[in-house]
């Protein structure tokens, strides 16, 4: 008998039907478990619907069974309850307060199929009614898949439970309804534990101004649109050019109008603004091109009176583009079985490149260092625009600030910058996310925030210890998105947030409403979790040059820049050629794109300036910039691999030297407080105490995701081997001995 | 200053020829320059660019010399010499068109770096390096054997092969079942390919499943049966009382191991061999390989292809097969751990099944993932079983387009790294070691890789006259270790062989390309060490605080430390 192993020679038709037939099971399984168990609710949660026994498919165990439980909606999350008490010994350190690991929060639902005899079906909110399937299929946002059985419940029930579910997490609703709304007002406010360096919300003139202090930036704090006077589309405060006159603020609703982002140690300045469309030439089109050649001297004004533009939508996808390319994208890891998962692995790369996922992350990545670029060898004024202003703009905008900026690779850094450029820039998370599944919004949905982690992730891994924040802070934090929690990701502007917190608070002598901000972690995780949000390959710039901080306009000296002479590129000819504008012929006004005459020398200049930089001792607390080869670009494994039981290495993975350097860092810690200690009490003798070792453990692959899942130790074995390599033709057929004819003895 | 004197000569070494000329650098341009040629490599500097482009090729990592352009060829730099070498690079040298002036210098490049196609010795011999440490005494079979608890009572050594007489291209100590006799041995070897009969490679120590190799059996198309065959396998399988089937993993695809019937090969039937389930684990033959890492080559060198990276790299085929060559050990490895005796064949058990049962005991045997224990492994398992390195690497031979060449052993080590990288604290060695394999696999530098088997190494007395790699890496061990090792005795690794996990090898492969950053030391590990630094460092000065509070107390006493407490905190500001 030939056969392919363990794998089987044929791949097994993906099924739906249950692994567990109802033979196998227990009738006095059932029966002990009659009662239903709800999860621990929240403030302000309330149980909708539940019913018991639902059985919950451990898809990742290659037993292909099952646990018994109940299954809750409620006004926060879908849960499953499992019926079998928690053992003891998988307590998870890395346990989520707000959502168990079986329990999905109503804006994670991605997309539900329902499993109607041998079919998988995609539920859209209408079909409902009709019949309700055995089986429900839920796809997550965080990419866990979840598969549940109704066929154990009393008829009424699972029907119930499926239309509640649907409804809940399917149906359009108002913003209201996002459980935030009602747990914040249930909840009593945590006592804000102020940890320092704390994250700068960008809501007060102060936190603007210090920024611009921070930054040595020369433009000008406005607060003339406090209480959004002014305009609903700016937020209450932001920085400008010094030149920009005030009557000119409110033109064009904003439009045009350059806002800062941030300055380099040059003077010169990164700048962002929403554009107008020009359609036709008429009077009002003329009067825009007049504003912004205004607009445009004012921006060139701030450092050596010049200014380099770029249309972010002419060279970069759009919201749709992003959309689409993630859709086909996180197919590839929502798995609903083994045999699915090795007949995807056969075309993994060509796929990979298909979704053109990747691609979308390098040409953001690209046009990052463009500006890079312009900002530290051209010392050139730069105003980024999009229509928007507040989509591709934050990406590349944060990205730059990234790469130039080691203040925004900290942790408080880095969320101050998601303050800055998202959160008061105006990003529209809410129909971005369509967290109310508004159907006239759908087409507005798109992952640009997610888009920019992806990016940031690239940096990370590139250069690891520039960086603060651990690649578990960079997953969480693109999960939290979907957590109806926090007040971060639910609006979509300040204007926005500011009016739905305050009218509709019922009572109003309680004030506004206050929604928790997702940086206060200890929501989500205990402190013993949050030490995993730190890299260990991070050192902190050793404070030797106090002194030399203070002297003379510092900030040309700062470590920030390279010396404009280890770049040794000729300057580039014909830039004015076709600029005959008089504007422009006075001032440097260049369009980034224009001047790099087409994509692909734009890439050559990039990559002169990359390897210029590269060419240079690596210093972390200074600019750092990507490699955009193919071999570099990768796939954020942690994110998007922590369920798929098949890719798990067990005792292995980057993070089995991750957790022993964080041993390490925590145990060299240990030791300063114990010297500093006794340094300062001399006579007392501690002892020292014992650093807590986690390396003992037997880590996986996932870790710290998904830890509490059994997990099997038998190897993966893939299966569709043959089909993979069908190598035909000469070569495959000979025998290794070419030529040679077998002895036969 | 005399830029000779920069040529690093290895005791041996003999400077040959210099000649200026152009080198064709795809990375910074044309860069004037020297070419040095000894008897063991080529050195190039470049005289008119600051930093100095210099290349260090050892002439036996060069495939093919050829001249390109004529004296009436036009453009610029259009008249040289072009050298492919092994480690996955080409140069290109541009010459004057006047008076043959690269004559002279391709003859002699011809010459030294196919030393055997013109009655030359190769450099491994004529090299007067010492070392402090005889890496010929890393791997004895016998310690080897002993180690593994051999032999005990069901399985024994023999010495029927002391002179090569029942199989000439493996070693002369063999373990075979204690049940089976040297006339059984003998009429089993007439059965399998070259006479290469299944021995033991590795025990399990604890349920003493074994993994057992050989070639094809001579089954040919009449479908030939042995008794003797049919009787040995079955001795294999009960050795260790269990009842199970014994499992046959035969490395190659199905088709080819049919189609080996014609040449009188072929696999073990279900008829003759009842128990025992026979596997084929697709592997593809040596010629695949060969061709799917030219295509690599072609995606990687001189640039590495921009768009479309993913899908070329899919159309090399190179990571399918590290996936199949990885997935077939896991399984090897699995059945053992399970308590299942497994034999690996191919066809004549030199290359697929070399990588097989090497990377199976990787998995398996935690020593062979120390320094040590990995050189014992490829002496093993490679060198003394007869993988035909000669063949397959064609050292010193100028027929470039030999069929017998492949990348097999290149490929194992790739296998090797991917496992290293999904388990970085299980192996000793570090990726520094792997890659220097690699380069004196081709360098002729070191006799290990030398010749097909051990009998042809014997004749040409390769551990006397030549000097062991292993002496190299085992005289300066520090540069070869992983710092984040961590011993695990009993564990098995099993790598996940999807291509989610799989990478190129782009610090081997890709390594010549300057964009791909080369760090003197990884950053993990440096700040690994910093770290560990750190720590000595605070231990010491709590020791020393300990010390001195021990000490009679004297406030503000001119104690033996001179330093206050308060200027020792400030001394403890060091970078988190």
């Amino acid at each position: 008998m030939l056969s392919l192993g363990s794998g089987g020679g044929k791949p097994v038709k993906p099924s739906f039907v249950s692994y567990v037939t109802p033979e196998e099971i227990k009738s006095t399984e059932r029966e002990t478990s009659r009662k239903e168990k709800h999860p621990d609710l929240l403030p302000g949660e309330v149980v909708f619907c539940s019913t018991n026994p639902v059985l919950k498919y451990t898809q990742d165990d290659v037993s292909q069974r099952g646990i018994f439980g109940t299954l809750v909606c409620t006004n926060f999350r879908i849960a499953f309850v499992s019926d079998e008490a928690p053992s003891e010994e998988q307590a998870q350190l890395f346990k989520n307060k707000l959502y168990g690991e079986n329990d999905i929060p109503l804006t994670c639902v991605d997309h539900i199929y329902g499993g109607y005899d041998e079919k998988k079906k995609l539920i859209t909110g209408g079909l409902v009614r009709n019949k309700y399937p055995s089986k429900i299929i839920i796809h997550c946002k965080d990419l866990r898949v979840f598969q549940f059985s109704l066929t154990y419940a009393k008829e009424e029930e699972a029907k119930k439970i499926f239309q509640g579910i649907i409804h809940h997490s399917l149906e359009p609703k108002s913003l209201k309804c996002i459980f935030a709304f009602s747990y914040c007002e249930k909840a009593t406010a945590t006592p804000e534990i102020h940890r320092t360096p704390r994250t700068v919300m960008f809501d007060t003139v102060e936190d603007w101004t210090q920024e611009m202090k921070r930054t040595k930036g020369n433009c000008k704090v406005v607060s003339a649109n406090e209480n959004f006077s002014l305009s609903q589309k700016l937020p209450q405060f932001f920085i400008m050019p010094t030149a920009v006159l005030d009557e000119d603020m409110t033109k064009f609703e904003g439009k045009g109008l350059p806002i800062w982002c941030w300055s380099h140690h040059s003077g010169c300045a990164l700048f962002k603004t929403a554009s107008l469309p020009l359609m036709q030439e008429d009077g009002y089109s003329q009067a825009y091109k007049i504003y912004m050649e205004r607009m445009l001297n004012a921006v060139a004004q701030t450092h050596l009176y010049s200014v380099k533009t770029e249309e972010l939508s002419d060279t970069l996808p759009t919201i749709q583009d992003i959309q689409q390319s993630y859709s086909r994208f996180k197919q590839f890891f929502l798995i609903d079985n083994t045999t699915e998962f090795w007949l995807s692995d056969m075309k993994w790369f060509s796929s990979l490149e298909n979704s053109g996922w990747l691609d979308i992350i390098r040409q953001c990545l690209q046009k990052a260092v463009e500006v890079v670029e312009c900002l530290e060898k051209e010392n050139t004024n730069v105003l980024i625009m999009e229509e928007a202003g507040s989509d591709l703009c934050c990406v590349i905008s944060s990205l730059v600030q990234l790469m130039l900026d080691p203040y925004c690779r900290t942790l408080a850094g880095f969320q101050s910058l998601v303050q800055k450029e998202w959160v008061a820039g105006g990003h529209s998370f809410l129909d971005r996310c369509n967290h109310v599944h508004q159907k006239d919004k759908e087409q507005f949905q798109s992952p640009v925030f997610l888009l920019f982690l992806e990016c940031v992730w690239q940096l990370l891994q590139q250069h690891g210890p520039a960086f603060q924040f651990s690649e578990t802070y960079l997953t969480v934090l693109s999960d939290s998105v979907h957590v109806p929690v926090f007040g971060t990701f639910l609006f979509n502007s300040p204007y926005h947030r500011a009016t739905v917190m305050k009218n509709d608070s019922p009572q109003t002598q309680r004030g506004p409403l206050n929604c928790p901000e997702v940086w206060d972690w200890s929501l989500q995780f205990e402190r013993k979790a949050q030490d995993l949000f730190t890299n260990p390959l991070y050192a902190e710039k050793p404070k030797q040059d106090k002194g030399a901080r203070r002297t003379y306009r510092p900030k040309h000296q700062r470590q920030l820049s390279l010396p404009s002479s280890a770049f040794k590129t000729p300057p580039k000819k014909g830039f004015f050629k076709e600029e005959t504008d008089s504007l422009k012929k006075m001032l440097r006004v260049k369009r980034i794109s224009r001047w790099l005459h087409s994509p692909d020398s734009a890439q050559a200049s990039t990559r002169e300036f990359y390897e210029a930089w590269q060419r240079k001792p690596l210093d972390y607390h200074s600019l750092i910039l990507p490699c955009l080869d193919g071999p570099a670009m990768r796939v954020w494994m942690q994110r998007y691999l922590r369920w798929i039981h098949e890719v798990q290495i067990f005792g292995g993975g980057a993070i089995t030297v991750m957790s022993k350097l964080a041993d390490l860092v925590g145990e060299v810690q240990e030791l300063r407080r114990e010297l500093e200690r006794q340094a300062c009490r001399a006579d007392s003798n501690h002892q020292r105490a014992a650093a807590s070792h986690r390396s003992s453990v037997r880590l996986s692959s996932s870790f710290p995701f998904a830890t509490s899942r059994v997990w099997s130790f038998k190897p993966a074995i893939p299966t569709s081997l043959l089909q993979s390599l069908m190598i035909t033709g000469g070569l495959a057929d000979q025998d290794d001995e070419d030529g040679e004819t077998l002895g036969v003895v | 200053m005399d830029p000779l004197a920069e040529v690093p000569l290895l005791p041996g070494e003999e400077r040959v020829t210099d000649k200026d000329l152009i080198y064709m650098c795809p990375f910074s341009g044309a860069v004037k320059g020297k070419v040095f040629i000894t008897n063991y490599r080529l050195f190039f500097k470049s005289t008119d660019v600051d930093p100095a482009v210099t290349l260090d090729v050892p002439l036996g990592a060069v495939s093919r010399v050829e001249k390109m352009g004529g004296a009436t060829s036009r453009g610029e730099n259009s008249y040289g010499l072009d050298i492919t070498c092994k480690d996955m690079r080409n140069l290109r040298f541009a010459l004057k068109q006047e008076g043959h002036s690269r004559r002279d210098i391709f003859e002699i490049l011809f010459r030294y770096a196919f030393p055997l196609s013109h009655a030359m010795p190769l450099f491994a011999f004529l090299s007067q390096e010492k070392f402090e440490e005889n890496g010929w005494s890393v791997y004895s079979p016998m310690q080897e054997f002993r180690r593994q608890g051999l032999p005990n009572d069901k399985w024994r050594i023999t010495f029927l092969n002391q002179s090569y007489e029942l199989c000439d291209t493996y070693p002369t100590v063999l373990v075979v079942p204690y049940k089976a006799t040297e006339e059984d041995l003998r009429k089993v070897a007439a059965f399998r390919s070259r006479g290469r009969i299944p021995v033991l490679s590795w025990i399990h120590p604890e349920n003493q499943a074994v993994i057992a190799r050989c070639s094809q059996p001579l089954v040919g198309m009449s479908g030939k049966r042995n008794r003797d065959d049919e009787r040995y396998l079955d001795i294999i399988r009960e050795a260790n009382g269990t009842t199970n089937k014994l499992t046959i993993f035969d490395a190659r695809p199905n088709v080819n191991a049919v189609a080996n019937k014609a040449t009188g090969g072929g696999y073990e039937g279900e008829d003759a061999y009842q128990n025992a389930e026979l596997v084929f684990l697709d592997i593809h033959n040596i010629h695949v390989m060969r061709e799917s890492l030219k295509k690599l080559k072609d995606i990687v060198y001189p640039n590495v292809e921009e768009s479309h990276w993913l899908s070329s790299l899919e159309s090399t085929h190179w990571l399918e097969h590290i996936k199949l060559v990885l997935a077939g050990a896991i399984q090897v490895a699995d059945k053992i751990s399970s308590g299942n005796s497994v034999v690996v064949h191919c066809s004549d058990g030199w290359d697929r099944t070399a990588q097989l049962t090497s990377l199976a005991m990787l998995m398996l045997d935690s020593y062979y993932r120390t320094l040590k224990g990995f050189q014992v492994l490829v002496e093993k398992e490679w060198i003394s079983f007869g993988h035909k390195f000669a063949s397959r690497i064609g050292h010193g031979d100028k027929n470039h387009a030999d069929a017998d060449r492949s990348p097999i052993f290149v490929q194992f080590i790739d296998c090797v790294w991917q496992m290293t990288k999904q388990f970085p604290t299980a192996f000793e060695f570090s990726e520094r070691l792997l890659v220097t394999v690699l380069d004196h696999l081709y360098s002729c530098r070191f006799g290990t890789f030398l010749y097909n088997c051990e009998s042809v190494r014997d004749t040409n007395e390769v551990r006397t006259k030549t000097v062991s790699l292993w002496s190299l890496i085992n005289s300066d061990q520090a540069s070869y270790i992983n710092p984040f090792y961590a011993t695990e005795s009993t564990r098995v690794l099993y790598p996940v062989a999807s291509m989610r996990h799989l990478e190129l090898w782009v610090t081997y492969y890709i390594r010549w390309n300057p964009r791909i950053r080369q760090q003197q030391q990884s950053p993990v590990e440096q700040r690994y060490k910093e770290l560990l630094a750190l720590r000595d460092q605070y231990l010491k000065k709590l020791e020393e605080l300990q010390l001195s509070d021990s000490a009679p107390h004297l406030p503000n006493s001119t104690a033996p430390s001179p330093a206050s407490p308060t200027q020792r905190v400030t001394h403890l500001h060091t970078p988190f």
